[in-house]
C-alpha cells in the first residue's frame, strides 16, 4: 500500500509538471495551430536564469525565501521576454505562410536556445543550490519533500489561475475568439497580433515556473533538459486533446501517473517479461491507444476542417 | 585503404604530418568528460611536436583532427568514416562503450589503429579486430572487482542493480551481477532507466520495496547524482556502488550532501598514486583547470601510438600494428602492455568512497 501510495504520488508530481508544460503548447496550438517546439527550451532557459540569480543572491548573502521570489520573477521575466521575442520576430513573419515553415522555424528556434543556452552556462550538469525548503514528510505512507509539495500547490495555483483567466477575462474571451476563427475576430475588433503576443507571454511564464521548479526537485539543470520535458509534455497535450486547455492539465497529470505506475508494475503484471525498461514505451503506447480510438485526444473536440 | 606516411602534404618546416585522430563526446550532455580527454590527448600531442619527433630519421609533426561523437553511435561511425578518409593513421577514442564499438568496425575495415582511453564494455576487443586496444581495465575486470567489493568488504547480501541501457551500464551490471550471485548474494530487485532520464521516483520506489542493503547503479555522473538524491528522498538508506562514470567530481556536486558515503571504482590507480601522476597533474591543471577524467589515459594512449610509430619506424598502421601490441610502457596511469585482445594484460581499479565531500581512494585491486 505504501508503495503505491508513492508511486501515484511520484506520478502526480511529475504530471503536474508536465501539465504545466503543456498548457503552453495547447495554448499556442489552440490560437495559431503551431507547435511552438521551442517551447521546452524556454522551460530550461527557466531553470537557467533561476539558478544564476540564485548564484548572484546567495553570493550577495539575501535569505532564501526573498531570493526564491526574486529568481522566479527574473526566470518568468526573462521568458517572457524570450517568448514574446520568437512570437514577434520567428513566428509572426510566417504566420500566413504554409504550416510547414513556422513548424520548421519552431525546430530552429529550439535548437537556437539549445546553443545559446550552452554558451552561457556551459555543457556541464549545473547544480541547483538548495534555497528551497529540504524538509520531508510522511503521507499516507509515502514519503513526501517540501520541494514535491511546493510543486503540487503552485502548479494547482497556476491551472486554476490560467482557467479563470481564459474563462472570465476580456483577454482570454479575445483568445477563445481567435482560436474559434482568426478573420471573424479581427472583424469583431480583436487585436490579434497583440492577443498573440499575450498568449505567448502567459505560456512562456508558465514554462518558466516549470523550469525552476523541475530544477530545484532534481537538484540540477542543463542546457538540454528542455527537450524530453518538451517532448513529455507535448505528448500530454496530444494525450488530452491538443488546443484544449483542460486537456492539457489532465493529459499532463495522466503521462506523469501511467509513467510512474507504468514502472513500477509493468514488471510484476507481466511476470519480469518486460521491466523498467519498457517505461516510456509502456506511456507512449497508451497515448497511440487513446489516439486510435479518439484521434483528437480526450478532451478534444473533432473540429471540422475549415473551408 | 588509406595512405599515410607518405604522399602527405608537407608543413612549411619540411616535416611530414602524421594525423592522429580524436574521436569523443565535445558536445552535449558528456561534454565535460569529452572535452578533458581531447584535452589528455591534445596536451600529449603538443609535448610530442616540441620535441621535433622523427620517424625512421625523417621530420614529422603530429596532427591531432577532434571528431565530436556526441556520445551518440549513429554520429560515432560518420565521425570514425570522416576520420578515415582524413587519412588518419591512428584513433584516440572514442570516449562511451557504445560509440567506440561501432566505431572500431569502421576503423579496423580501414586498417587504422585505434586506442579508447575509456571504453571499458568488454565486446569492443572481443570482435577479433586486430587494430582495437585500449588502455583501461575492461567491464569484465571492473564489474568482477565492484562485485567482490559489494559482498566481501561491504558485506551486502540483498543487492539491487539498475542500469542505463547502455552498452557501458549495461556490461558492467551485467557482470556486477554475476558476480555477486556467484559470491552468494540476491540480487532482489533489477532496474533499468536512460541515460538522459533525471527521474527515477518509480523506479526506486520498486526498489525500496524490496529493501535491499546495496544499490549497484551502472551508468554515468548526470543520473547517478539525481539517484542518489532521490533514493535519500524516499527513505532508502542502502548503500550506493557505481562505476566509474560516477566516480567523478561532477556527481558529488550534483548530489549535494547526498553523496556522502557513496562508493565507486575506477579503472587504474588514483592520480596522485600513479607513478607520473602529480607531474602529469600539475601540466595539465595548468593549462586546462581540473582533471576529470580520462586526460591521463588520453595522453597515454597518445604516447603509446607516437612510440610504436618511432619504433617502427612508419606511420603506416599495417607495419606499426605488430610493434603496437608488444608495447611496454610506463605511462601516466601504470605499465602499458596489451594481451592477444588489445586489452591490458594487467588493470588494476581503485574503490573509493566520498567522504567529506571528496573522493577518497579506499584499495587498489589488481584485476582477476
Amino acid at each position: 500500500m505504501d508503495i503505491l501510495a508513492q508511486q501515484i504520488f511520484n506520478g502526480l508530481v511529475l504530471g503536474s509538471i508536465y501539465a504545466v508544460v503543456a498548457l503552453g503548447y495547447t495554448m499556442v496550438y489552440g490560437i495559431l495551430e503551431l507547435i511552438n517546439f521551442a517551447h521546452g527550451e524556454i522551460t530550461m532557459m527557466g531553470a537557467m536564469v533561476a539558478i544564476s540569480v540564485i548564484g548572484m543572491g546567495l553570493a550577495a548573502g539575501l535569505p532564501a525565501l526573498p531570493l526564491i521570489l526574486l529568481a522566479m520573477l527574473a526566470a518568468i521575466a526573462v521568458c517572457m521576454c524570450l517568448g514574446l521575442a520568437i512570437e514577434r520576430f520567428a513566428y509572426r513573419p510566417l504566420r500566413h505562410a504554409p504550416r510547414l515553415a513556422p513548424l520548421i522555424t519552431a525546430i530552429g528556434m529550439s535548437i537556437l536556445l539549445q546553443n545559446i543556452a550552452m554558451l552561457i552556462w556551459g555543457k556541464q550538469y549545473i547544480p541547483f543550490p538548495p534555497v528551497f525548503p529540504q524538509g520531508e514528510h510522511r503521507l499516507l505512507g509515502a514519503h513526501v519533500t517540501d520541494v514535491q509539495l511546493i510543486i503540487l500547490a503552485t502548479t494547482l495555483l497556476l491551472m486554476l489561475a490560467l482557467t479563470l483567466l481564459v474563462q472570465r477575462t476580456p483577454l482570454g474571451r479575445a483568445m477563445r475568439a481567435i482560436a474559434q476563427s482568426q478573420p471573424v475576430a479581427q472583424l469583431m475588433g480583436v487585436n490579434v497580433n497583440r492577443v498573440v503576443a499575450a498568449t505567448f507571454a502567459i505560456g512562456s511564464a508558465l514554462a518558466a515556473v516549470a523550469g525552476v521548479l523541475v530544477a530545484a526537485n532534481y537538484g540540477q539543470a542543463h542546457y538540454y533538459m528542455g527537450f524530453l520535458l518538451g517532448l513529455k509534455a507535448f505528448s500530454a497535450a496530444v494525450l488530452g486533446g491538443i488546443g484544449n486547455i483542460a486537456g492539457a492539465m489532465l493529459g499532463g497529470l495522466l503521462l506523469g501517473l501511467i509513467e510512474s505506475l507504468g514502472a513500477g508494475y509493468i514488471g510484476p503484471l507481466t511476470h519480469g517479461f518486460l521491466g523498467s525498461n519498457y517505461q516510456d514505451v509502456f506511456a507512449f503506447f497508451v497515448l497511440i491507444l487513446v489516439l486510435v480510438f479518439r484521434p483528437s485526444g480526450l478532451l478534444g473536440e473533432r473540429v471540422v476542417e475549415r473551408a | 585503404m588509406t595512405l599515410t606516411g607518405c604522399g602527405q602534404k608537407t608543413s612549411d618546416h619540411g616535416a611530414e604530418t602524421v594525423k592522429i585522430g580524436l574521436a569523443a563526446p565535445l558536445t552535449g550532455p558528456q561534454a565535460q568528460l569529452g572535452q578533458d580527454m581531447a584535452n589528455g590527448a591534445k596536451l600529449a600531442i603538443d609535448e610530442i611536436n616540441v620535441g621535433h619527433p622523427q620517424i625512421d630519421g625523417k621530420a614529422v609533426i603530429f596532427k591531432l583532427l577532434s571528431e565530436d561523437d556526441q556520445a551518440d553511435p549513429k554520429t560515432a561511425t560518420n565521425v570514425a568514416q570522416r576520420l578515415v578518409d582524413d587519412g588518419v593513421a591512428a584513433v584516440i577514442g572514442h570516449m562511451n562503450s557504445g560509440t567506440t564499438i561501432p566505431a572500431s568496425r569502421i576503423y579496423y575495415q580501414a586498417g587504422v589503429a585505434q586506442i579508447s582511453p575509456s571504453a571499458t564494455a568488454v565486446k569492443y576487443t572481443h570482435q577479433g579486430f586486430d587494430t582495437a586496444f585500449r588502455v583501461m581495465a575492461n567491464d569484465a575486470q571492473q564489474g568482477t572487482v565492484l562485485g567482490d567489493f559489494a559482498v566481501q568488504t561491504l558485506g551486502a547480501r540483498r543487492i539491487a542493480v539498475i542500469d542505463d541501457r547502455t552498452a557501458y551500464g549495461q556490461g558492467l551490471a551485467d557482470q556486477f551481477e554475476q558476480t555477486v550471485k556467484s559470491l552468494g548474494a540476491d540480487v532482489v530487485d533489477r532496474e533499468y532507466t536512460t541515460d538522459h532520464s533525471t527521474d527515477f521516483m518509480a523506479i526506486l520506489t520498486n526498489i525500496k520495496a524490496k529493501k535491499p542493503d546495496l544499490v549497484f547503479f551502472g551508468g554515468m555522473d548526470p543520473q547517478a547524482g539525481p539517484m542518489i538524491r532521490q533514493m535519500r528522498q524516499l527513505g532508502v538508506a542502502a548503500k550506493f556502488l557505481g562505476g566509474d562514470g560516477v566516480r567523478t567530481p561532477q556527481f558529488i556536486t550534483l548530489a549535494g550532501p547526498d553523496a556522502e558515503g557513496a562508493y565507486a571504482s575506477t579503472p587504474g590507480l588514483p592520480i596522485t598514486k600513479m607513478p607520473k601522476g602529480p607531474e602529469f597533474q600539475a601540466k595539465f591543471t595548468a593549462k586546462y583547470g581540473p582533471i576529470q577524467q580520462y586526460a591521463p589515459y588520453a595522453y597515454d594512449a597518445a604516447y603509446v601510438l607516437v612510440n610504436a610509430m618511432e619504433k617502427a619506424g612508419s606511420s603506416d598502421p599495417k607495419k606499426f600494428l605488430p610493434v603496437l601490441r608488444q608495447t611496454d610502457y610506463q605511462g601516466v596511469t601504470g605499465p602499458i602492455r596489451f594481451d592477444a585482445r588489445g586489452d591490458l594484460t594487467q588493470g588494476s581499479i581503485t574503490l573509493y568512497q566520498v567522504q567529506k565531500g571528496a573522493w577518497v581512494p579506499l584499495q587498489t585491486v589488481q584485476s582477476r
